[in-house]
């Protein structure tokens, strides 16, 4: 696998806020990746240091094996769908269409054509008086179409419903498969987005706190729950990331089992449940005092 | 999809059931990587990890530009592979939720026998 970013020891201080915190990584060739955290955790700096928006404190970044700032032959292959795009006051999305393929290469107008179908976006309506799902649909559409080897989207789609989703997930896999090149989604929605991911970076306060394949992930993590003292008997020496009572009944999440652990929590009248990617985010991310205060 | 496990298994274990039950015929064409991502929402590099494994084990077969096939046989040898995991995986569940529940052997002999029936 080449890397097509390769992020070493990074760090951004914003006065005495540290925004990344010697973050080190790579973004993998034609791989899609899941860029994931809590809100603040550097999700968006870290995207726009990548791509040479900002200058970093410290450490390095290399996008194509070049420094990204100010280098507009590495910054080509790359487009960036942000949450917040914005647009020159007069522009209606027709516009932002044909200027498109000026800043992108690889952009396809076609697929562009098919996209504000599928999305149903007015193109000569001012962008202004769009709905923020529509304004969201601009931006799926031009990451879409533009096909740069490199593509990141942060929170694409603030206000797209369920059906937009949907559409995106699916043209995106289906346009990946024919032309495949590097994704990042940056998101939330964690649980709609894990089966498109091969790989997930966890971003949290600045650190890098997962950075493993998918497949790795998916069974990284079990709940098990039963009789609080079977449970408890059970638990003895894991590391528990998360724990719940209910009376005499009691609920853990541990790590990876083995076979033979399997058999015994089931000996020991224990249920085990699955935990999903989302589920296992939110309580590596989660700091104990919110826990304390949410039991 | 089951969460627990791996999606390339679940994706390897779906073919295989499909072949099971005879919907893949042996010799015929599965589905392309790219059909069985875009069947399942799940990433391409995903499903190709689910076809080569059945590959690996000799139930799929690469034609050179055309695409996968279900090798001779294969129907067999994944009869034979699932009877050994057939007490593990139903029996001992079976019995152990019969147990929990006061179902005697012979009750549970029983109920086996009427549902065959039905």
């Amino acid at each position: 696998m080449t890397a097509v970013v390769e992020v070493s020891n990074l760090s951004k201080r914003f006065g005495q806020f540290t925004a990344v915190d010697g973050a080190s990584f790579s973004i993998e060739e034609n791989t899609i990746h899941g860029l994931l955290g809590r809100n603040g955790a550097g999700k968006t700096t870290l995207m726009q240091l990548i791509t040479g928006q900002d200058f970093a404190t410290g450490g390095s970044i290399r996008l194509f094996g070049e420094s990204p700032v100010e280098n507009s032959r590495a910054l080509a292959n790359v487009c960036f769908v942000k949450e917040s795009q914005k647009y020159p006051d007069d522009f209606k999305p027709r516009h932002v269409l044909k200027s498109a393929p000026w800043f992108f290469p690889e952009w396809d107008a076609a697929f562009a054509e098919r996209l504000v179908a599928d999305f149903r976006l007015p193109l000569n309506r001012r962008i202004k008086k769009l709905s923020r799902g529509q304004l969201s649909a601009i931006g799926v559409i031009v990451g879409l179409a533009s096909r740069a080897p490199l593509t990141f989207f942060d929170e694409p789609y603030l206000g797209l419903d369920a059906v937009a989703r949907q559409t995106f997930y699916d043209r995106l896999l289906e346009d990946y498969a024919d032309h495949p090149r590097t994704v990042v989604l940056s998101t939330h929605l964690i649980d709609e987005v894990s089966n498109l991911l091969e790989r997930v970076i966890v971003v949290d306060e600045g650190r890098i706190i997962i950075d493993s394949s998918s497949d790795d992930l998916r069974g990284s993590a079990v709940t098990v729950a039963g009789p609080r003292a079977a449970v408890d008997t059970f638990v003895a020496g894991r590391e528990v990331l998360h724990r719940e009572q209910l009376g005499g009944l009691s609920s853990a999440t541990v790590g990876r089992l083995s076979e033979a652990d399997r058999t015994a929590a089931a000996r020991a009248g224990l249920e085990l449940a699955p935990v999903s990617l989302q589920q296992l985010i939110v309580r590596t991310t989660t700091s104990d005092t919110e826990w304390s205060q949410a039991s | 999809m089951d969460e627990s496990r791996p999606i390339f298994v679940q994706i390897a274990e779906g073919i295989e059931n499909d072949i099971l039950s005879g919907l893949l015929a042996e010799e015929t064409q599965v589905p392309s990587t790219n059909e069985f991502a875009a069947y399942y929402r799940i990433n391409p590099a995903t499903a190709g990890k689910g076809v080569n494994l059945l590959v690996d084990e000799g139930v799929l077969y690469k034609k050179r530009g055309i695409g996968m096939f279900v090798a001779e046989g294969s129907r067999a040898r994944i009869a034979a592979k699932r009877r050994d995991q057939f007490a593990s995986e139903f029996v001992r569940p079976l019995v152990a939720e019969a147990t929990k529940l006061g179902i005697s052997r012979i009750e549970l002999a029983d109920l086996i026998r009427k549902e065959e029936e039905s």
